[in-house]
Formats: C-alpha cells, structure tokens, sequence
C-alpha cells in the first residue's frame, strides 16, 4: 500500500519566533528551518506502517524552495518519494488553501492511507489534516497515540483527556498522531546517502489544478491586523536554595491564603 | 450583528464549561444566540444553555453522534450554517470541536481560525486575537468572510448566567446520506486520571527534573495538603511517568489556579501556553536560566527532590498532613 506523510518546515521551535512587522507573516529568513517534531513522529509511524503491511511511504509538503530539505530528510529515515509542491502564488495560505492543495497532492499520489501531525509547531491551527479528510471525503482517526492497519482497516488508540478511545476505520483514512505514539528514528548514513537519489517531484498549482484566486494572500478569508508581543508577565522573588527555600515558599502560600 | 452559533458541547449530561463560557460571551456579539446540540444527551442540557443565553437549539439526538468521529456532525453543522447563515459559528477548542470546524470548513469554504482567546465585533466583521508561539505573540486577525468558524482557547470567557427561558428548538434529522466514518469501539478510562486539574485553586506540575515516575508521589502528597492536584508536562506525559489527563500546555489543559507550582519545569512555550494565566506562579528549577523563572513570582533555584519534600514538612509543621 501507498502511505502518505505530510511534512512541514518550520522554523526551528527552540528558537524565539518572529513575525514580519509589515506582512505579519512568519519570518523564514535567518531562521534555523526545521523538521516539524511532530511530523518526525509522522514518518516514523508511517514507516512502521508499510514495514508491517508492505508498499511505500510518499512524503508530501507544501513550502518554499527550502522546503524540499524535510522531504530529503523524511527519505533519510525511509520514506521512497517525495512530492514537493511549490508556488509563489501560495504564500500566506490559510489552513483551509493549505488543506485543498495537499488533498489534491494526495489524490494525485495515488495513496490510500495519509499520516499528519496533530498539529504543527508552529501554527497549531490543528486543523489541516480533518481539512483534507473532509474534501477527500475520507474518515480521519486524529490524536493516535497507537496506530494499526491490518487488511483494509486501520485502528488507532485516541488520546482522550480521560485515557483513550479505540477508534476503527475502513482504508482510504487520514490519521494524525501524537508525539506519544513512537521515537522517530534518526536517518543512518546511508539513509542519507540514498535520500539523494530518491524521486522527488515538484508540483505547482496548475499542476494540481488548484485554482490560484482561492489560495494564499487573495484567498484568505481573514486579514491579520496586528501581530504584538503579549502582555509580559513581570518576573517576581528569585532565590537560590539554601535550606530555606521551603519556608519562603510555605510563608508565600501563607500570604496567599492557600494555607 | 445578527445570528451567533455556537458548536455545543455536552460532558457528564451537563454543557461542557468551555460551552458556557461561549454562550455567555456570544452575548455580547449577536442580537441572538443559537447553540447546535448533536449528543444523545442533548435534551437534558437545554435549560442550562438557555439560563446561559442560548434563546435558539438546533438538536440532534441520534446515537452515531457519540459512536462516530466528526463526519455525521460536520455533514448536520454544515447544512445548517449554509441554511441559517449565522454572523460567526464558535466552537470549542477541544478535540471534537477542532475536528468538526475543520471539516465544516472544507465542506462550507469558509475560513477557519483557531486558538482564539478574545473574539470582538468590528462593524459587519469581527476581530479575533490569538495567541501563537506560546502565547509570546498576540496577534488579531479581521475575518473578511460570511460566517467565519473560529475556535476559541478555554477560560478565554467568564460564564456567566443570563436567566433566559429554555431555547426554542428545531429537531435535526440525521440525513440517511451522511457519512458515518471512524467508529468509536470503545473508550477506556485511565485509572488514576482524576478530574479537578481544571477546576483546582492549587495545580502542583511536576516536569522532567522529577527524575523518575516514581517521584510524582511527592507531588501528589504536596498536592493533597494544599487541596490541589497534580499536573505535568508533556515530557513526562510521553515518558509515560503519568496519564495524558494531567498534561498542561498547548496540546493539554489549560489552567488558571490561584497558585501554579511548577517543579522540574523548564517552562517551554508549549506549556506556557497552558498555564500563564495562572494567578500566582512559583517555580523550583535547578537551573537558573529555566525560562519558568521569567514569568515566575516566586522562582526557587534548587533541586526539586529536596525543596518539594521539604516544604511537604513545612506544611505538616504548620498544622497540614
Ligand atoms: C506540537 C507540540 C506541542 C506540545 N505541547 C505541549 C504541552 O501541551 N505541554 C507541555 O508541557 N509540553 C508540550 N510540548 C513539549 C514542550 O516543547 C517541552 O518539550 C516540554 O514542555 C518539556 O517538558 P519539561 O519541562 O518537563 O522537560 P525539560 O524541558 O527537559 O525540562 C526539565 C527541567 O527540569 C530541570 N531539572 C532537572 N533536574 C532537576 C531537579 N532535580 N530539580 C529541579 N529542576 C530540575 C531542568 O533544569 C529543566 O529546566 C509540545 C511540543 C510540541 C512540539
Ligand atoms: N504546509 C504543509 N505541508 C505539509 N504538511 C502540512 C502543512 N501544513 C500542515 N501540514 C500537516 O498538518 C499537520 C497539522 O498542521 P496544522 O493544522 O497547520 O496545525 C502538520 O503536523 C502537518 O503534518
């Protein structure tokens, strides 16, 4: 079977993000380009899931020309191919213009099971992957923290704020899965090595047929007005533990009238 | 600024907290409040969301609701956006809601924003602020859309009674052609996942620097003498050391006790985000750089596995066991 992986880069999470004063958007330049860490998790469950059932993993990501780097990557850890879809036309996209373009990547693939994140690192919208379910008319298992697909069926355990949901669907399926739910293995050497002669295709909207006055800037159907660093907190009392610390604390929580 | 819909939730046969806090607040957007109840349990939480506010019901009690995730939800939903053609549609920011405000999403094109915390009019559009990388950036957006979904951030919103009357309600049938898709089989409950972290005047979070499972006993007993609970962040939640239940941050709870005490913490953004708003803040933390410190009132540089069991004997010398 053919699993797709949707990618995302990022721009490195340690670091302190930053958004253009001018155009609100992300500032991608000078900073640090990363593997969402969430969709390392991702590659790695998609890649159990063609170890134990057969076929191949597709590693699918929308971006720009940088972008390309998470694919080569996810093909480092094991996945076959890559498709890689880039248009200047696409910046500023919305979470619904990024779901309609990476549906369509997903038809186009030929792939019966796609494996996302919960969320990205750095959006957190959260929203792409029941997106794309939706206008492929597929089911979606989100939250897995376990994944099993078996002729046909894929079974996920569900995080649930009370312990978890045993959730069944029949294939074509979109999972999105947890940082819970496996370590991602680090590519080896020669993962990388052959990483570099794996097929990677790049796509553009026409390409797709996704038409262009429904996708980035023009076709947001939201406007950011202003983008400002929250109110701070003040930071209060630092002191080093010297033996006293647990009366100050007791004395706070005294003053506090929580005791 | 005409009609405000909200996705309703229902737990435990009551609307979830989260649900009245944004039927409360719709109040102030629209000239009328309608609340969208698809649960088998929805007639039962109808007064209250109308002593909340709700004057309308769109109610849905079919059982595929509960067995089946998103899809029959979102096929109902979407019709009756397109139908009723409300100013917003607010759903909770919960699992389930983000599920189904997505797929309305793409069924309806229309635009979806997430992780509100402030949701305002603004002539016939209406600004939403949010708050991203770890709630260090607000940012507010202007919707440009007809009925624009927008998922709000719990606590974001007081809630507050109205004393309306029960809303007036129109059954939703469940189409026969509505997809059903992934089926719930089962739910399990994790043992020692109690509820209360939310409510709690007292959170005691343990991190990382806890060293091992075994060591969130102390936490716990701290916890009980303050007539608190316990949480933790993600780190030792994938570590397995304690249930996703008691998760706080950006992919867990988010709580705004009186005292947040976090311990072994590191204080990355992702749990920032789910407790900043916490009242009072004190951290123990071995490193005195820990970004927890910024934002702390009380900051402690030390070793958690000391300073926590020695405060668990201050307490019990002032009288509490
Ligand atoms: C998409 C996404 C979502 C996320 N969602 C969440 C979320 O909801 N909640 C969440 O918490 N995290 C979340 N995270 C993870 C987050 O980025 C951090 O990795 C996590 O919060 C770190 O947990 P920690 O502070 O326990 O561990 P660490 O960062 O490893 O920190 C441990 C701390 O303990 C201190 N320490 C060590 N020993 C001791 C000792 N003996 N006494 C005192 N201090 C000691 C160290 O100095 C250090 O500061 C998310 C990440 C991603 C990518
Ligand atoms: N531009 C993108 N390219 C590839 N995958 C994406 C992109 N945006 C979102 N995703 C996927 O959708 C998941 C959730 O993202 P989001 O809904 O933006 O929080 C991510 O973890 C990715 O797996």
């Amino acid at each position: 079977m053919k699993v797709a992986v949707f990618v995302k880069q990022i721009p490195d999470p340690t670091g302190v993000g930053r958004l253009d004063p001018a155009t609100h958007l992300l500032v991608r330049d000078g900073a640090e380009l990363v593997l969402d860490p969430g969709d390392a998790n991702g590659v790695e469950a998609a890649l159990r899931v063609v170890e134990a059932n057969g076929g191949e993993v597709v590693a699918i990501t929308m971006g720009g020309e940088r972008a390309a780097e998470v694919l080569r990557k996810a093909m480092a850890m094991g996945a076959g191919s890559a498709i890689h879809v880039a248009d200047d036309r696409l910046r500023g996209s919305d979470a619904l213009a990024t779901a309609r373009v990476l549906a369509a990547a997903v038809a186009r693939s030929g792939c019966e099971l796609v494996v996302a994140g919960t969320e990205s690192t750095d959006g957190y919208t959260g929203t792409v992957p029941a997106a794309v379910a939706e206008l492929l008319g597929w089911p979606a298992l989100t939250f897995a923290k376990a994944l099993e697909v078996d002729s046909g069926t894929v079974r996920i355990q569900r995080q649930t704020p009370a312990g978890h949901d045993v959730v069944e669907a029949s294939l074509p399926a979109v999972v999105t899965v947890t940082g819970a739910i496996n370590e991602p293995r680090y590519p080896s050497l020669r993962g990388i090595m052959a990483a570099k002669s794996k097929p990677l295709e790049l796509l553009s909207l026409d390409d797709l047929g996704v038409p262009p006055d429904e996708v980035g800037l023009a076709g947001a159907g939201q406007e950011v007005i202003s983008a400002a660093p929250a109110p701070e907190r003040a930071a209060g009392e630092l002191i080093e533990d010297d033996g006293s610390a647990a009366r100050r604390i007791a004395d706070y929580l005294a003053e506090l009238k929580v005791i | 600024m005409g009609l405000i819909l909200i996705a309703a939730e229902v737990a435990g046969g009551s609307p979830s907290p989260l649900t009245l806090e944004l039927v409360s607040h719709a109040r102030t957007l629209g000239d009328e409040v309608a609340v969208v109840v698809l649960d088998p349990e929805a007639d039962a939480v109808l007064p209250a969301l109308g002593a909340h506010g709700a004057s309308r019901a769109y109610v849905g009690q079919e059982r595929a609701y509960r067995e089946h995730l998103g899809q029959p939800a979102a096929h109902v939903v979407s019709a009756l956006v397109d139908r009723v053609r409300p100013a917003l549609v607010l759903f909770p920011g919960t699992q389930e809601g983000r599920d189904l405000a997505a797929r309305v999403s793409a069924r309806l094109q229309l635009p979806v924003l997430a992780n509100a915390i402030d949701v305002t009019g603004d002539g016939d559009d209406f600004l939403v602020r949010s708050s991203i990388f770890g709630a260090t950036v607000d940012v507010v957006t202007r919707t440009r859309s007809r009925s624009p979904l927008v998922l709000v951030r719990p606590k974001s919103f007081t809630a507050t009674a109205s004393g309306g009357p029960p809303p007036v309600t129109e059954v939703l049938p469940l189409p026969a052609e509505a997809p059903l898709g992934a089926r719930r089989l089962e739910s399990v409950v994790a043992p020692s996942a109690g509820p209360g972290l939310e409510e709690a005047k007292v959170v005691v979070s343990g991190g990382r620097g806890m060293q091992e499972a075994a060591n969130f006993e102390v936490l716990e007993h701290l916890a009980r003498q303050l007539g608190g609970a316990v949480g933790a962040s993600r780190a030792v939640v994938d570590a397995g050391w304690v249930p996703y239940a008691l998760q706080v941050g950006q992919t867990g709870k988010t709580v705004k006790p009186d005292v947040y005490i976090a311990c072994g913490i590191s204080g990355a953004m992702q749990h920032l985000v789910g407790m900043k708003g916490s009242s009072h803040i004190v951290a123990i933390n071995k490193d005195p750089d820990a970004p927890i410190f910024k934002l702390s009132d009380l900051g402690v540089v030390g070793d958690a596995l000391k300073v926590v069991p020695a405060l668990i004997e201050e307490l019990r010398a002032r009288g509490l066991s």
